[in-house]
């Protein structure tokens, strides 16, 4: 049997990206969420949620990058140097919220700043894959297989809105978390927070996907030319659905906000893909051109078809031990 | 200065010297925490517990550091090193995946259950997940050094279209030099983690000798030292025969040689003179060099002449960090007997002198990592895959400024946040570990971080 692995590759890396976001998007949601909340009972409470998962989470950001440079390096070596200072500016952000789980528990002299370095490092991360996210969609300047752009290319009209949209976007997933973690008056609070989040983020979406169909024409008629109009209504028709259910589930459910908000995270998520598809390095090198050799491709599918359901496995099996609320007493 | 190869270079310097002392740190102390929950287990002695769990606080603390620091070196490939990338991804990329997939969601995976989980899944699954982390730092030494050694010693792939292509995985993952390189850097990494809790141990002796815990992991960490740094020298030796039989002009600048010659000389001090190609104000030992490197008096020791000037390495620099590693690792040595000879007078807990050696060298073993990193890899220069490309090709077309900027950011945030978190490491190994555990199982409750429990004396309070 003769497999595409470029094809392969190319939904792994997209599994991977997307596991990432809706993971690490819960617990930098929950840093998003520190300005409004204050108590550090709370936000201690908040963070024991998800301090023995968060590594996990993360690791799939390293996935996906590792990933893309083993499977499409012109691709990687193409996005990195475009993206040269938000990389870095998340990169940056993410050693301080990370660091800020152990230390912010050694000293309550400095939890206020640690509380601050987690805070502001889960704020600039978002915002930073937000607009990266925004300028990769716009495209980047490429001539014979090189960067030629400037290194402020990704700051755009559009890339800021992308920015707001992950920032509102991962403190609802936040929030979902935290109305399961939580009872009582705490989860009120959460639920008061969430609701014009709701609005938020669908302001957001609404622009952010008009503007798409302006930046190419290809995009436009990606969407809008038959039959694809057709084929490709019910996403968007659905994501609306999805948003007034998730303004009716804030209000009283507990359990379905969590999984309404992945749900709109996975249409979007789907969105993208439809308008960018075939392209790796948008509007010109699609994901064939990038792709590393074969055997290159092979010998890591191996690995991740072995590997990956265990890693599933056993994530799956962490998170149920720390399943259930996390009341003032904690864990135990 | 403001050469952007150089900036990117001393960045990439910079990430990776900070963000190797964790690793190394980590390797070691999760093994260490194996061992020690299984003689828990094993023994039911409440002390093995109190130590585990006042080292699980620093393992935690050097663990994220060294996450967060390695998130970014990852993607540091891409964005300063973007033609590189592109060269070498189909035989690097797939090395580093397989250290993503095999070794950081297996540490990950089973952190929190080891830090947070004994009171939850209990002692016999704990200690799976010890152990799974324990496995975990070892693959990704594995995989990690499979992937430099190949940058050292590339074998098993063939160029096409301006790209590195694998013929043989196997050749690729055990080429030549990594055997030693892996054998090399995981007793550095045990080393080093002994010399550590060495430390720690003779810091509380010095201050109580009766102290229990203390006197096992003083005691503990000196059969380490005494058995290990022995070998260390041993795999040190066959890793420098191999790295002059694939490397010779990097063997020829550790040793300051710039003359082909037979029967050479072992500097022992000097000045290595680039510009003037000679070492100046040589201390030498007649033949001893070729003796060592060849294991012959007369063996034959290629001088750095023979090389094109363009590919010569820094000898002033990689001689120096050499010397400064095997003076580390025979002093390591010298503690390791040391600690026999007490042994044996039955002095080992009182012998103030020895604790106070032992407190001296607890972070030998990260200088000596960081110097023989230095030698290893300014040795390889000025190729960034050894033979195949040239680090001066390998930078990718970013502005200077971007560079030097985010160079700026790394410095400033690297010093506040690993300050810090090196402050609060030694601040928990202070306490005394006697009190990391008390009985009633109360040490990891409320929802607290390990490193949190209010129970704990916290020195400074």
């Amino acid at each position: 049997m003769i497999m595409d692995y470029q094809l392969i590759w190319a939904l792994l890396i997209a599994v991977a990206v997307f596991a990432y976001v809706t993971l690490d998007g819960f617990d930098l949601g929950i840093g998003i969420l520190f300005p409004f909340i204050k108590d550090p009972a709370k936000r201690g409470r908040m963070m024991n949620t998800v301090a023995p998962v968060w590594d996990g989470n993360e690791t799939w950001l390293v996935l996906g990058g590792g990933g893309l440079y083993a499977a499409f390096p012109l691709a990687y070596s193409l996005l990195m140097t475009a993206f040269y200072i938000p990389v870095f500016t998340m990169l940056l952000a993410l050693v301080f919220r990370g660091v800020a789980f152990e230390f912010r528990f050694k000293s309550r002299d400095h939890q206020k700043h640690w509380d601050f370095a987690f805070s502001a490092g889960s704020i600039i991360a978002a915002a930073m894959q937000g607009a990266m996210l925004g300028a990769f969609i716009e495209g980047i300047v490429v001539e014979n297989a090189k960067f030629v752009g400037g290194p402020f290319d990704w700051l755009s009209p559009f890339s800021v809105f992308c920015a707001s949209a992950v920032v509102v976007g991962y403190a609802l997933l936040g929030t979902g978390w935290l109305i399961m973690k939580m009872e009582g008056n705490f989860q009120g609070r959460l639920r008061g927070l969430a609701k014009p989040a709701v609005i938020w983020m669908a302001a957001n979406l609404g622009v952010v996907s008009l503007m798409t169909s302006y930046i190419h024409p290809a995009y436009a008629a990606r969407w809008f030319d038959m039959p694809n109009l057709f084929f490709l209504a019910p996403i968007p028709i659905v994501t609306a659905g999805l948003l007034f259910w998730l303004w009716h589930a804030v209000k009283h459910r507990e359990k379905t906000v969590f999984g309404i908000t992945l749900g709109i995270f996975f249409l979007c998520y789907a969105g993208f893909g439809i308008t960018l598809y075939p392209n790796i390095v948008p509007p010109m090198i699609d994901f064939r051109t990038a792709a590393a050799p074969d055997n290159s491709l092979s010998f890591m599918l191996v690995g991740a078809a072995i590997l990956i359901p265990i890693i599933l496995a056993y994530t799956a099996y962490a998170y149920w031990v720390f399943r259930g609320k996390v009341g003032d007493e904690g864990y135990h | 200065m403001f050469d952007p190869d150089i900036l990117a270079r001393i960045q990439f310097a910079f990430t990776i010297s900070f963000h190797i002392i964790f690793p190394s740190f980590t390797i070691g102390l999760a093994s260490f925490l194996f061992v020690l929950e299984a003689l828990w287990l094993r023994t039911r002695d409440d002390t093995y517990l109190a130590l585990y769990k006042f080292w699980l606080k620093i393992f935690a603390l050097a663990f994220g550091m060294g996450v967060v620091s390695g998130i970014v070196m990852s993607y540091q490939f891409g964005t300063n090193w973007g033609p590189f990338s592109e060269f070498t991804g189909g035989v690097l990329g797939p090395l580093m995946a397989y250290e993503v997939l095999s070794a950081f969601f297996l540490e990950a995976g089973f952190l929190g259950i080891m830090l947070f989980g004994l009171n939850r899944v209990g002692p016999k699954l704990h200690f799976t997940a010890t152990t799974m982390v324990a496995i975990g730092t070892l693959f990704s030494a594995f995989w990690i050094l499979s992937a430099n050694s190949w940058m050292q010693t590339p074998t098993g792939h063939i160029i096409e279209n301006g790209r590195a292509v694998v013929e043989s995985w196997w050749d690729v993952v055990f080429n030549p030099s990594f055997p030693y390189r892996l054998v090399h850097m995981v007793l550095a990494a045990f080393l080093t983690t002994a010399l550590v809790v060495g430390a720690v141990g003779a810091w509380h002796l010095l201050r109580d000798r009766e102290n229990r815990a203390a006197r096992i992991m003083f005691s503990m960490a000196m059969w380490m030292a005494a058995i290990v740094a022995p070998v260390q020298i041993v795999a040190g030796d066959m890793h420098g025969l191999n790295t002059l039989e694939y490397q010779p002009a990097k063997v020829a600048a550790m040793e300051g040689h710039f003359e082909t010659q037979n029967g050479a000389p072992l500097i022992l001090f000097g000045w290595p003179d680039m510009a003037a190609e000679e070492t100046k104000y040589a201390v030498e030992i007649p033949k001893l060099g070729s003796m060592i490197l060849t294991h012959d008096w007369d063996g034959r020791i290629t001088g750095l002449k023979d090389f094109a000037p363009e590919d010569r390495p820094n000898a002033t620099i990689v001689f120096w960090t050499f010397r400064i590693m095997v003076g580390l690792g025979l002093l390591m040595a010298l503690l390791g007997i040391a600690s026999l000879f007490a042994r044996w007078r039955k002095s080992i807990y009182s012998c103030t002198w020895l604790h106070r050696f032992a407190l001296i060298m607890g972070p030998s073993g990260f200088i000596a990592i960081l110097a023989g990193w230095f030698t290893t890899e300014i040795g390889r220069q000025p190729w960034v895959v050894y033979g195949l490309m040239r680090t001066s090709e390998a930078g990718s077309p970013v502005a200077p400024a971007a560079i030097a900027g985010s160079l700026a950011a790394f410095v400033i945030v690297y010093t506040i946040v690993f300050g810090v978190g090196t402050a609060y490491i030694i601040r928990a190994m202070n306490r005394d570990p006697r009190f990391a555990h008390s009985p009633k199982g109360e040490v990891l409750r409320a929802g607290s971080r390990p490193v949190a429990d209010p129970t704990f004396p916290q020195a400074g309070e």
